[in-house]
């Protein structure tokens, strides 16, 4: 087990990678800590893979550092470094029965049949696997094999970190429920730091203690979910996480008073003073309809069950809110607020107003 | 019971009439001369499984059964470990993956009979370029028209020039079905390159190679045109394999009862041999 380090991190896969947009990761730095359950959430192509593959040493980073406890691993090879890695489709050995892939990476690194045995057994049994050790790999449901994959990171004891690309993809949804739970108990009994790479935030967040959020080769915020859902320190972040996403709007600034469509509105603090494209943000869960000093139109309701997602415009703008009970039709008029320390300003993308009193 | 749809039959007739006259007829031909002595003039004497009898217990069946099966063990034993390897080899992506694909291929556009021709003259001791090498210039005595093993050598060689591209077309298109993960995670678990190929690669190819083994089989069991037209059957009657023995039989010596009881016993041997084959790689899969 180790602390993971990233250190000045960038990759390209182009051979002389000349302005940002030729390299797939930027800019990173960041710890992982040893024992911790990581989300690394991001739609597709923002370099999620690519980041988990330069940690496992499938790939070597165009410029930077990977450490582990402080010793620099970015140009061993993956045997070496003692992880291990799930992949989206599950990989197992065919021709082998469960116990033979399970043992397949110890018996790779030499190690003697008694040593296997226990070892197999073990992680067998935590797996709930043992019924089927003598079977043949091949003929079990995906749910299983992903965790035969799975198995054969944990059976090394002196695993550093095992990482999880997408797992769940081909997984039943009804067992993809169950595998989630198996996983975050497993973390819990073997303590290993995990990373979990997805694009689905409802598995992000369920699984993770903490979550890293990217956007095109870059990480726009690290938190627990509650902070991402609460106080989005991204635009991107408040889109990518909550269904629907945070609203974005123009707004006027001067000084430390916002004005939105001409009417002024309360936010949660101050502004940090500099130039740029600022926005309004605020979730829908905030935006409360009945009373307040914006008047919209209601253009368009769709229930999703728990509630109602309600479009309304307000002078020029779009401005999406959640409301539960009774259906306004539509065309008619309301009043409404903004649930003002939950209304932020960003800038350029970058959340600029403070927390009033510091508070999240 | 049910009533069936009795204007259903018309749907295959097509193909009835069609498999009834390239195969059926044409076998059933075969097997009304083969319990049968034959004349000319249309006379025909009942032989009943006479004919069977003599060619199972014939020396010249035995030897040139006993040539077929060296022939066909030598080029499955050669083209299938080759093809897999030059599979290996081959470029998974990049512009070198089509340069390779065709000229892989390319052995395999050319007829028989040409295939045949080319290495006759390629081989003759003093024009042909591989004769002339081994003979002029390496010093090797090299004529296989008059020495058996240059014989064997030569429609061995022919063989897997003109066929191990089968094998290796169907090895290679099962190796990059195989997904990049296997290869990460096998790099992950610290497997060595002999582990990839025996417990990814191979395994992958298992299907297309049982494929291919069954095409390379029952194509070179009943192999005519190349050593036909190659050596004819010689020196003496050492490349005469089993076809080559049934078309002398039939149309040199006109022996149609005793040609065509040869034929139903090849087809046997040939079927029989498939379906060992099939029954044994595929054995794995069923449980």
């Amino acid at each position: 087990m180790a602390k993971i380090t990233l250190s000045n991190l960038r990759h390209s896969y182009e051979a002389n990678p000349k302005t940002d947009q030729d390299y797939a990761l930027k800019q990173i730095d960041l710890d992982w800590d040893d024992g911790g359950a990581y989300a690394l959430l991001g739609p597709s192509g923002c370099g999620k893979t690519t980041l988990l593959n330069i940690i496992s040493g499938l790939l070597t980073p165009t410029q930077g550092q990977v450490l582990f406890d402080g010793r620099d691993v970015t140009h061993l090879p993956p045997d070496k470094r003692e992880i291990a890695q799930v992949f989206q489709f599950p990989v197992i050995y065919d021709t082998m029965t469960v116990y033979d892939n399970l043992a397949f990476p110890l018996r790779n690194r030499g190690m003697d049949e008694a040593t296997v045995k226990r070892r197999v057994t073990a992680i067998a049994e935590m797996l709930e696997l043992g019924d089927a050790l003598n079977q043949r790999a091949a003929g079990l449901s995906p749910d299983n094999k992903q965790k035969i994959s799975m198995g054969r990171g944990l059976v090394r004891e002196d695993v550093n970190v095992i990482m999880f690309d997408e797992p769940l993809t081909v997984i039943d949804p009804h067992l993809k429920w169950k595998l989630r739970s198996k996983l975050k108990e497993l973390h819990q009994r073997v303590r290993a730091t995990m990373i979990y790479v997805t694009h689905d935030q409802t598995e992000a967040l369920t699984f993770a203690d903490q979550v890293v959020v990217m956007d095109a080769g870059e990480i726009v915020q690290i938190g627990t979910p509650v902070e991402l859902f609460e106080r989005p320190a991204h635009i991107f972040v408040g889109h990518f996480i909550g269904s629907p996403g945070m609203n974005v709007l123009p707004c006027d600034v001067q000084g430390d008073t916002v004005r939105f469509e001409g009417v002024e509105v309360a936010i949660e603090g101050p502004i940090e003073r500099g130039t740029g494209d600022l926005k309004l943000g605020v979730r829908p869960e905030y935006v409360s309809l009945g009373d307040g000093p914006l008047k919209g139109e209601v253009i368009h309701v769709a229930d999703v069950g728990r509630h109602n997602v309600i479009d309304l415009r307000i002078g020029q703008s779009q401005v999406r809110a959640i409301a539960e009970g009774a259906v306004p039709p539509i065309g008619e008029a309301m009043a409404v607020a903004f649930r003002p320390d939950k209304t932020r300003i960003y800038r350029d993308g970058h959340i600029v107003s403070q927390p009033a009193g510091g508070a999240v | 019971m049910k009533k069936q749809y009795q204007k259903g039959w018309f749907f295959v007739l097509p193909v009835l009439l069609l498999v009834a006259f390239n195969a059926l007829i044409p076998m059933m031909t075969v097997v009304n001369y083969s319990v049968q002595e034959t004349f000319g003039n249309n006379l025909f004497l009942w032989e009943g499984l006479g004919w069977f009898e003599k060619i199972l217990n014939s020396e010249r069946f035995h030897a040139a059964l006993g040539r077929q099966f060296l022939f066909t063990g030598l080029i499955l034993a050669i083209e299938i470990p080759l093809g897999v390897i030059i599979a290996l080899a081959m470029p998974r992506k990049g512009i070198w993956v089509p340069v390779c694909l065709v000229t892989m291929a390319l052995p395999m556009l050319i007829p028989w009979n040409v295939v045949g021709a080319m290495w006759n003259i390629f081989t003759l001791p003093d024009i042909g370029l591989l004769g002339y090498l081994l003979n002029h210039v390496l010093g090797i005595d090299y004529n296989m028209t008059q020495d058996p093993f240059a014989a064997w050598a030569t429609i061995i060689a022919m063989d897997v020039w003109h066929w191990t591209s089968l094998v290796v077309l169907l090895s290679y298109a099962g190796l990059v079905s195989i997904p990049d993960a296997y290869y990460q995670a096998a790099r992950i678990d610290g497997a060595s390159s002999w582990a990839v190929f025996r417990y990814i690669q191979l395994p992958k190819m298992k299907q297309v190679l049982t494929i291919a083994i069954l095409l390379r089989f029952m194509d070179s069991f009943n192999i005519y045109t190349e050593p036909f037209v190659l050596t004819g059957g010689g020196p003496g009657n050492s490349t005469t394999l089993l076809s080559i023995d049934l078309v002398k039989i039939a149309l040199g010596q006109f022996d149609l009862g005793p040609a065509a009881a040869m034929s139903l016993i090849y087809f046997v041997i040939t079927l029989f041999v498939s379906w060992l084959f099939y029954t044994l790689m595929t054995k794995d899969d069923q449980n």
